[in-house]
Order: structure tokens, then sequence, then C-alpha cells
């Protein structure tokens, strides 16, 4: 249990985050995973960041980051 | 990723044949129970090896008496109650958050800061979080506790439905449930916890416990090492959800739960009390505890006569062997929870219609 | 275009029958919709329409939100209507309007509503000919209901139907699915997330009619709409009698729509799409519909999906799955949450 995706931050303040995953960008807090930094991949359940995801292991994983090449250029800006 | 999955099915005919007798494995994770289903796996395993769904849902574990003290909370106009969507078909004793939503004060949510949200936005209601899931929710609760402590959002409180993995599991292989051969271990609860809690349940009932993922190819991978295991006759502790999954687990989230919660004996659906199986929130917090602020107690609901849920969860009968199944329980008008949940036991049996899909 | 200057909401009066109401349609309405059976204002529309063999279709649009990526409120209730014409293997000729608009409604998302529909009625080649307005107090309509009324003339040697079904015809499909559900559940309030998703909210009679016309094979289509792909597939097998048998690797998913769903817990067979059909085909002219959707703008993405089979026990839909596992398909609840678990 439960649902959670693997999703990449693109703006950090804080412990407030804007995560991205395809495209789709949802709002997450990193309070459980104080050492995540801008650009970071982590898994993201009930709008909590609560792992970092190993990016090797991810394509390894899931299907949906195996086919998408582009997973690995998703933009990112700094906040604010 | 096809050779992969073919070298997981060629471990699980190779147990199959060591061993020679039915073979059961458990999982114990709502979510493992979707994927499962989804990915059409059981279509693919041999017929000596089931696949068995365990208590591992909050659709289908949570007690109808937890249920009727939300409703009851629905009831009242000064309160509005946030849930994920998970609970809204879940039903009480005579109704559930479904029917209670043209009421209007129910509210969908996906996070629990959403519903400290809805609290700040409706400084005259006591917003009431409908607060379930195992070991990965329970810190997002947790957050938000403290959260509203620290900023004094004293119109915010939660009804606690958070339950743990590992007591369930124990009850379950003490009550001398020889059925159960090993443990197909739930991926996200172990990013918190650690694969390493599943430690206790290998050493003390020699059941193999492997951590996967929800992706098909994962959870072929569980079970073929767990096949791979049972030909050895061995039972070892393992994960092999290695993006995310650590030993130790994310002790950030283990900190906050332990210090917002307590571990105390709870019902479970069809499974009756466990001990030291659900998390009630600390003296400290206890303002914050719906149950404290609205003078309630936490009573197991009612038995429903004929109602096998139970032993259907423990994976000792099959849905058709309820009396109930499929004649005053259906998908429409569900009874017990394992047909609640549209991936539950019995709501897949029903809807195949008796048609198995395991070969 | 001549506005009334005094209002810039809607008032009950506006569907009272008097000067407002005239003012209303003159001035608002008409200039949208722009053709000349509906300029004749008639209480009821004169169409020359010659043939015996009609399609007659209503549907009611309640959407919300009322304005999303991809469309709005107005496009979809035109092309709704129109695509239950042309699955019915008819070309549509002649649209009505029904609108019950909330007093206190503003004017500019009226007209933006109204531009919509008179946009997606040219680019369909379509007319509203007839319509009515009416207005109710405030909180009883959520805004705005449109329902739309469409007839259509049936192509000639066109025999569609469950009865025509056969066991071995191939399934179709012109795109990909769940764009429409996924992009409307990212714009509802309780959800709301970022995206790039696009409704594909279109039109479908042009390429059903080129369908219809230049092969002989087709013995029925859909278009998922509501329920998605697993509703119209579970419609269409128990009406039928027959299963049917998809196979996931052939499904056209954007991953940004897959992705979506996995964060909610979705499936995207459940979510609704609005400018897909589904053709059943024999397999001899499998390959021929193929080509046609292809070269059209709103095929290119097109793929047979499965087939039809025979039914054991119960007639059943099933897929085979990435891992070549099999599961069955379920007829949706008919409302999906999202889940955390």
């Amino acid at each position: 249990m439960c649902l959670a995706i693997p999703a990449r931050i693109v703006e950090l303040e804080g412990d407030r985050a804007v995560v991205d995953s395809m495209g789709n960008r949802w709002r997450a807090k990193t309070t459980l995973l104080p050492e995540a930094k801008l650009g970071d991949l982590i898994l993201i359940h009930a709008g909590f960041a609560i792992s970092l995801v190993d990016e090797e292991e991810a394509k390894k994983t899931w299907q949906l980051i195996a086919e998408i090449n582009e997973f690995q250029d998703t933009p990112n800006k700094i906040s604010g | 990723m096809l050779d992969r999955i073919q070298k997981a099915q060629n471990l699980c005919e190779a147990a199959c044949k060591a061993l020679g007798w039915q073979i059961n494995i458990m999982e114990v994770c709502g979510t493992h129970t979707v994927s499962i289903f989804r990915s059409g796996i059981r279509s693919t395993l041999p017929k000596e090896l089931k696949l068995l769904s365990g208590p591992g849902c909050p659709v289908c574990v949570t007690d109808q008496g937890y249920i009727d003290n939300v409703l009851h909370l629905a009831d009242r106009d000064d309160c509005l109650i946030a849930t994920y969507g998970d609970m809204i078909r879940v039903p009480g004793k005579n109704s559930s958050l479904e029917k209670k939503q043209a009421k209007a004060n129910v509210k969908v949510v996906l996070s629990s800061e959403d519903a400290l949200q809805l609290a700040k936005d409706n400084p005259e209601k006591t917003v009431v979080f409908v607060a379930v899931g195992f070991e990965t929710t329970a810190p997002a609760t947790a957050v938000v506790v403290k959260e509203a402590a620290e900023q004094a959002i004293d119109n915010f409180c939660i009804l606690s439905g958070h339950k743990l993995v590992t007591p369930a599991m124990r009850a379950l292989l003490s009550a001398k449930n020889d059925k159960i051969d090993a443990f197909l271990c739930p991926g996200h609860v172990s990013v918190i916890i650690g694969y390493g809690a599943f430690a206790e349940i290998v050493e003390d009932f020699g059941r193999p416990c492997v951590v996967a993922g929800f992706e098909a190819l994962q959870i072929m991978e569980g079970l073929g090492e767990i096949c791979r295991q049972l030909t050895a006759g061995k039972a070892e502790l393992k994960s092999i959800y290695n993006a995310v999954v650590t030993e130790k687990g994310n002790i950030a989230a283990q900190k906050i739960i332990d210090e917002c919660f307590e571990a105390v004996d709870g019902y479970w659906r069809g499974l009756g009390k466990i001990e030291k199986s659900t998390l009630k929130l600390k003296d400290k917090y206890s303002r914050f505890d719906a149950l404290t602020r609205f003078n309630m107690r936490e009573t197991p609901g009612e038995e429903i006569k004929g109602c096998r849920c139970g032993e259907v969860l423990c994976g000792l009968i099959e849905p058709p062997e309820c009396g109930l199944f499929g004649q005053n329980c259906t998908s429409q008008e569900p009874i017990g929870p394992c047909m609640v949940s549209s991936e539950g036991a019995c709501a897949a049996w029903f809807k195949y219609g008796g048609i198995r899909t395991s070969g | 275009m001549k506005k009334t200057s005094k209002h810039d909401r809607i008032l009950l009066a506006h569907g009272g029958g008097g000067q407002l109401t005239d003012d209303l349609i003159r001035h608002h309405i008409l200039p949208s919709l722009n053709n000349e059976v509906l300029a004749e204002l008639g209480d009821s529309a004169n169409l020359n329409v010659s043939s015996n063999s009609l399609c007659f279709t209503t549907d009611s649009y309640v959407v919300k939100p009322l304005f999303f990526n991809g469309g709005d409120i107005g496009k979809l209730a035109v092309c709704g209507t129109i695509n239950d014409l042309a699955v019915a293997g008819s070309k549509p000729v002649a649209l009505s309007l029904s609108l019950i608009i909330e007093d206190g409604f503003e004017f500019k998302l009226l007209e933006k509503i109204l531009a919509s529909v008179g946009k997606a009625a040219h680019q369909n080649n379509i007319d509203i000919v007839t319509g009515d307005t009416k207005t109710v107090e405030a909180g009883a309509a959520d805004k705005i209901f449109i329902n739309t009324a469409g007839i259509g003339v049936k192509l000639a040697d066109v025999e569609m139907g469950f009865e025509k079904i056969t066991i071995g015809d191939k399934i179709i499909i012109n795109g990909t699915i769940g764009d429409h559900g996924m992009t409307i559940i990212s714009q509802r309030e309780d959800i709301k997330f970022q995206s790039q998703l696009q409704s594909d909210c279109a039109g479908l009679a042009e390429i059903t009619c080129e369908l219809l016309e230049n092969t002989s094979g087709i013995s029925f289509m859909r278009d998922p709409t509501r329920g998605g792909l697993a509703a119209t597939l579970n419609e269409i097998s128990r009406s039928s009698g027959l299963s049917i048998e998809i196979r996931q690797i052939d499904i056209p998913v954007k991953p940004a729509v897959q992705a979506a769903a996995d964060m909610l817990g979705f499936d995207v067979l459940t979510i609704a799409n609005e400018g897909k059909f589904i053709a059943i085909v024999s397999p001899e002219s499998a390959d021929d519909c193929l080509k046609i959707c292809k070269n059209h703008p709103l095929g290119k993405e097109a793929k047979v999906i499965g087939e039809i089979c025979r039914s054991r026990d119960v007639p059943v839909v099933e897929m085979i799955t990435q891992i070549g596992g099999k599961r069955i398909v379920q007829m949706p609840y008919g409302r999906e949450l999202p889940r955390i678990c």
C-alpha cells in the first residue's frame, strides 16, 4: 500500500515543491524528505515526497520511464 | 522485459513441480491487489500457484464502527468531512459517504494538506479528516496534525483509521493459518518502515517475505523470488524494489509517526481485534482526535450474519463459498468489504460470473 | 454587432419572452450562429431534407468546468451530438440548441460559449436551425446547461447494428484514449493539477462518412464517451452476445494521460473521450479502414486494438495485458474517484 509514482522536483521553496511527471505538475511537500533537492527524482504519495528514486533502477522498474527518453530532461526552474 | 517475465514464470513453475502441493502466496496491500488484477498476472501463473488477497486495503479492513463514526459526524451541520476517494463507497450500517455527498459537506481530497487547507478556508466549521491508510500514509497525517498544532488551527481534527501491516500479518499466521506459504510484501509501506521490518515474520514464522513494487514486472519477479526460495526450502527476507526501498526505511517519516501516534489495539473488519495494530494520537495531540473532541468511542461494527469476509481475507475460503455471495451481496449492493472494494476478491469473482482467469 | 449595453449578466427576465429575450436572441445568439434558417426565428425550423431514412438524437451537456484545454461546453454540445449521428452511419444536417442559464451568468462567458458553438458548427458544416433559451434562479442550473438535438441523413447502403457483428471482426479506434476525461479531471476543483493535457473534443462525421462511403465491411460504430472504452466495449459485448478481446499493447495512450491516471489510480480504459470512435470491421476491410483513418487529421494514430470472439458461458470483454496475461475489462461503476491505495 499505496499508490505512489515517481516525479521530478521542478520547483522547491522550503518544503513546498512542484513535481513533474510526464508534463503533469503536482504540488507536493518534502517535509518527510528533507534531503530532497531541486532536480531530484522522488516518489510522491498523497501529496508528499516519501523517497528519493534511484534513476538507473527507475528505468528498470517503471515501464513508462523506460519508454520515455525525455524523462531525463524534464525542464525545471527555481520557484518564485 | 518479456525474457525477465519468462524467467520469473519458470521459477514459479519449478516451485510447483518441486513441491507438489498448492502454493499460496499472500499479498497484504490493496495496491498489489489492484495491480495484480489489472496486469492479468494470475492468468500467467501455473494452476498450483494461488495468489491470495490479504487484509491490505483500507476499503477492505476499515471496521464498520469506524465508518459509522464518520457518517455520524457527516450528519452534523458544523462539520466538513475530508476523505480520500477510496472511502466514499464503504458502507456503514445504513449508509455511506457517497450517499451523504448530496449534502455537500463531504469533500474528496488527494492529500492531508488539502484537508488542513479546508479547515483554514472554513473557520466556522470543524473539518474531520478521515485518516486511513497503512504506514505509507500515516506520516502525511502526522505532518498536518503537527502543523495544525503549530499554527493553532483548532477547527481541524482527524478520525484515525491508520493500521499497521506487520501486526496483521502476525495475526493471520498466529491463527494457525497453514494456508499461507509466503508473503509478497507491500512496496510503499516498506519505503517508510524499511524492508527490515519484515524480518520478524521470517524469523518467527519461517515464511519467505519478498518486498516488491507495483509494476507487473516487479510483481512477477517478486513471485519468482518467492518460488526460488520455496524450491530451495528457504525462508528469507528480500527486497527487489531497489529504486526506492532500503532496509531501514524513511527515518524522518518514522520519527514523525512516533511523535504523533502510538500503537493501540484496534478492530479490523472481518478479522476482529488485533493487538497494537492501529494508530491513535498521543495525549499531546489528543485535541486533534475527533473521538476526544466529539466524545465518541470506537465500537466494533456489528457482525453481519452470514458474512465470511474474514475467512476470504485470510485466504481460508474462496468467495463463492460464502452464502451471501451473489445473493444478498453483489457489486451493486455490497455487504462485506471484499465486495465493496471494486478490486476485492469477492468483487472480482462476482464480475467474472464464476469464470476464473487463472488458466 | 449592437449589444445591450446595460446588462453584463443574464437576468431572469432574459428568459421571459419579452424585450430582453428578443435582445438576447438578436444581439447575442444569432450573430454567433449566423444562418438563414435560424434567422427566420420561426417557432419551428423549415428544413428541406429529402430522405426517408433519418437519424435523430439528443444529448444534454452539464460539464464542469465550462471551459477546459481544448474546448468548452459549447464545442462539446455541438461535437457530441454530431458524433452520435456520425457513428449511427448518417451525415448530420441540422442541430437544435437549448440553453438553460442561471440568473447572474456573465454575458461575456455566454458569448464565449456561443462563439464556440458557432465555430464548431461551421467547422463541421452544420447549422443550428432552431433553439430555445430559458433562465432559472441562481443555483438552479450550475451556471449553464445545454441540450442539443440533431438530425442526420442515413448514408446509402449502410447497414450497421449489433446483429451485424461477426466473430473475427476487427476493432479499430482512431486515436489515443483518455484525453478528454483526464483534461476535465485536471481542472476539477478538488483535483486540479497543471498539465499540457488537451481534450480531444472534435466532430467525427467527416471521417466516419469517408469510411462508410469507401469501404463495405463496417458492422458497427460507437463513440466511447462516458465510461470510456471499457463501457462501450461492454455494451457491445452484452448487446451482441459476443465476447471481445483487446490488446493493451495496441491501445494508443499519451504518456501524460497514463501518468496522470497512474497518479490518481484511474484505469484509462474507463476515462471519457470526445473525439474518438470505435469501428467494428470485417478482417478483409481492416487495412483499408486503417488507411482511410490515417489519412485524416482525426485518425493519424488509428490502430486495430482487438477482435470479436466467440463467447464461452457469458459474453466478456478481455484484455491481453502488456506482460501477456489476460484480464477481464469490467463495466465501470459510473463514477471514477481518485484513490491513494
